[in-house]
């Protein structure tokens, strides 16, 4: 029955009818996570708003973490905050490995909205970083391609601009940490807005990686420690 | 030489019985039973009940701030009469009650005064308290003391004139306070008396789902009867209108389910009550659950409470057509096209008392912000509802909601586009 709902909904739904409510079996890992589907999407793709971020196939302890943080208030976002209240470890971790697993297509790529300098300072700071003030490239612990690196470390692709600026700053002033040592606040401390900003807009206007699958822990030494690798 | 060995054989054959005699008569054996056995698990056992009724009382919600150490306070508790701050009631000596004793915890659970002579605010639950019997205020205050001392300073209340005037209280007490354990009504089973005795007591239920009045007072005459509960924004709902959450035609273990599970074959939990089901009803035992549902179901039902007028139930066709349109595309995937959903598992709308009653507020914010059940021993893994105030304006939440309030045979009245506005500016909690 609601598989024939599903199907006929999905069929008769528009653009974004990944975010609206689907499931084939009620007794289903697919149908207890319906509570995030109009935000994230079916598949945790992400939806139009550039203020959700896609979180499939993202390091599975990432997820958890997050889940964790914004249940203990330790991250502030009140519809997640509401959402994941009462909910306990097992089912949270559970539910990162349900969207860790996932690798549904990537959105297509928002065209860059900044000046070319802009851009070329962003791919700098991405992939070598910036010496001068001792700001270690995103790929060095985003991994090679972006993907992210198991066990705690998100990917940046498939991210959209205003979420990346909105995660950075409020890592600056201090809103979203971290397990301590938190790695990515002494990152953030020393990009300015304009940093943050061109950061942002190379990395949203980025190609998906062929594969994107986080990358093992064990290829890299960390240039800053992190707390939530360990 | 032949003699000899046989000799030697039945010498050693005496000498086995005779050692296996020796060892049976004289084998140290296990220790004698101890007399006193039960009395060395005394502590425990008074230790295991205080932290049962803790949670039957749900004190770790409040004493507790999201993330910290159980018990040592901090939460800011928001009233109408400005903030109050939950003090730390680990047995730390000099911030907690370390240096409280089994007598002054009873004074302070029974009549709200507190160790130092002050009247406590009636945000601690003491009208309710006061029902607890001393062996149970004991047991708690012995699983208090057994918590880890915690040391954190309390927080001063931060009150408005003339709240912030203890004295004032006095008034208060006399005008809603009635001090007393609870006496068992002799007419009703040990079930129900059992079932009063926590919902009254323990539960504290009246205090969400009895009006409260300007001066922060519930009326007795009004006990069970619902209301908004104060600076949370969700309806309370009666639980002696069975136009509301009224338990007279429920089934007793839907009702234990609903506590006891956060889920059941009628209803679910969100909100306010998940909180309650989270931190303490999913710690009852089905025996206690049970008993609350056999009380609560008892409750005088006020059927004859008039359904809306026809006129008051007329809706617009057009807006009619907007909210089934909306519900077919975002709602009956999960809550089935006639509105029985698949319970438990996604509550139904059809003939759900929450959703038609008077008050529209708790399924505007459900549309709104969306929700989970508690996760609990019996439903570790609940169904969610996903948000719809990013997808849906004032007037598609206004016609979704009446439209569920009035379809299906349901005896709801329409929602307006300002009422979903109200409570859109609100935060989700």
């Amino acid at each position: 029955m609601a598989f024939v709902v599903a199907s006929a909904l999905h069929a008769a739904a528009g653009a974004q009818d990944h975010a609206v409510p689907a499931f084939s079996k009620v007794d289903s890992m697919e149908a207890r996570v319906q509570g995030c589907v109009t935000c994230h999407g079916q598949a945790g793709q992400g939806t139009n708003s550039g203020y959700f971020p896609r979180i499939a196939g993202k390091p599975a302890t990432y997820l958890y973490n997050q889940l964790v943080a914004f249940r203990d208030g330790t991250r502030s976002y009140a519809p997640m905050n509401y959402l994941v209240a009462y909910l306990p470890d097992a089912y949270l971790r559970e539910m990162a490995e349900h969207y860790a697993k996932l690798r549904p297509p990537f959105s297509a790529r928002t065209p860059p909205t900044v000046d070319p300098a802009t851009l070329a300072r962003g791919q700098a700071l991405v992939v070598t970083g910036d010496p001068a003030k001792t700001i270690p490239a995103c790929a060095s612990c985003h991994g090679k391609g972006l993907s992210g690196m198991e066990p705690g470390i998100p990917g940046l692709v498939g991210l959209r601009q205003t979420y990346i600026v909105g995660q950075l700053t409020s890592w600056r002033v201090g809103e979203r940490n971290a397990v301590e040592p938190d790695c990515m606040k002494r990152i953030v401390m020393r990009m300015s807005d304009a940093d943050i900003t061109a950061v942002a807009a190379w990395l949203s206007s980025q190609e998906a990686p062929s594969d994107p699958t986080p990358e093992s822990s064990n290829l890299v030494r960390m240039p800053f420690a992190c707390g939530s690798q360990r | 030489m032949r003699k000899a060995f046989l000799f030697a054989i039945a010498a050693a054959f005496v000498a086995i019985v005779i050692a296996g005699l020796l060892y049976f008569f004289l084998r140290p054996g296990p220790m004698p039973r101890q007399v006193n056995a039960t009395e060395t698990n005394a502590t425990t056992q008074v230790i295991n009940q205080g932290e049962y009724l803790a949670r039957a009382g749900d004190c770790v919600a409040c004493h507790t701030v999201p993330n910290g150490k159980p018990f040592s306070g901090g939460r800011a508790m928001a009233t109408p009469f400005g903030n109050l701050y939950v003090p730390n009631i680990t047995p730390d000596d000099e911030t907690g009650i370390g240096k409280w004793n089994a007598d002054e915890f009873y004074r302070m659970m029974h009549t709200g005064i507190s160790r130092d002579g002050s009247l406590l605010y009636p945000a601690m639950p003491f009208a309710s308290y006061t029902k607890v019997t001393r062996a149970d205020s004991d047991a708690i205050f012995a699983y208090l003391m057994s918590v880890p001392p915690v040391r954190h300073e309390n927080r001063k209340h931060e009150l408005r004139f003339p709240f912030n005037k203890r004295e004032l209280l006095i008034g208060w007490r006399t005008l809603y306070f009635k001090e007393g354990e609870y006496v068992a009504d002799p007419k009703q089973s040990a079930q129900w008396n059992r079932g009063a005795y926590l919902v009254e007591g323990l539960g504290h239920c009246s205090m969400c789902h009895t009006a409260i009045n300007a001066l922060g007072g519930s009326k007795e005459s009004q006990e069970f009867e619902g209301g908004m509960i104060p600076n949370q924004n969700w309806y309370a709902p009666s639980l002696t209108s069975n136009r509301e959450a009224g338990l007279g035609h429920w089934e007793i273990k839907d009702i234990a389910d609903l506590l006891q599970v956060g889920v059941s074959q009628r209803a679910t939990v969100y909100g306010p009550m998940a909180e309650v089901v989270y931190n303490s009803l999913q710690y009852l035992s089905d025996d206690d659950a049970t008993a609350m549902a056999v009380y609560l179901k008892s409750l005088p039902q006020r059927d004859a409470e008039a359904p809306p007028t026809s006129q008051a139930r007329l809706v617009d066709p057009a807006k009619m057509e907007l909210g089934r349109k909306i519900y077919e595309k975002q709602c009956a995937v999960c809550h089935g096209a006639e509105g029985k959903g698949f319970p438990p598992a996604l509550p139904p709308l059809a003939g759900n008392q929450s959703i038609t009653m008077a008050s529209p507020v708790n399924s505007i914010r459900m549309v709104l912000n969306g929700g989970y059940p508690p996760g609990t021993k019996k439903n570790p893994k609940p169904h969610g509802m996903p948000p719809f105030s990013h997808i849906l304006n004032d007037d598609e939440v206004a016609a979704v909601v009446t439209y569920i309030r009035v379809a299906w045979e349901n005896s709801g009245t329409p929602v307006l586009p300002n009422q979903a506005n109200e409570l859109r500016k609100l935060l989700p909690e």
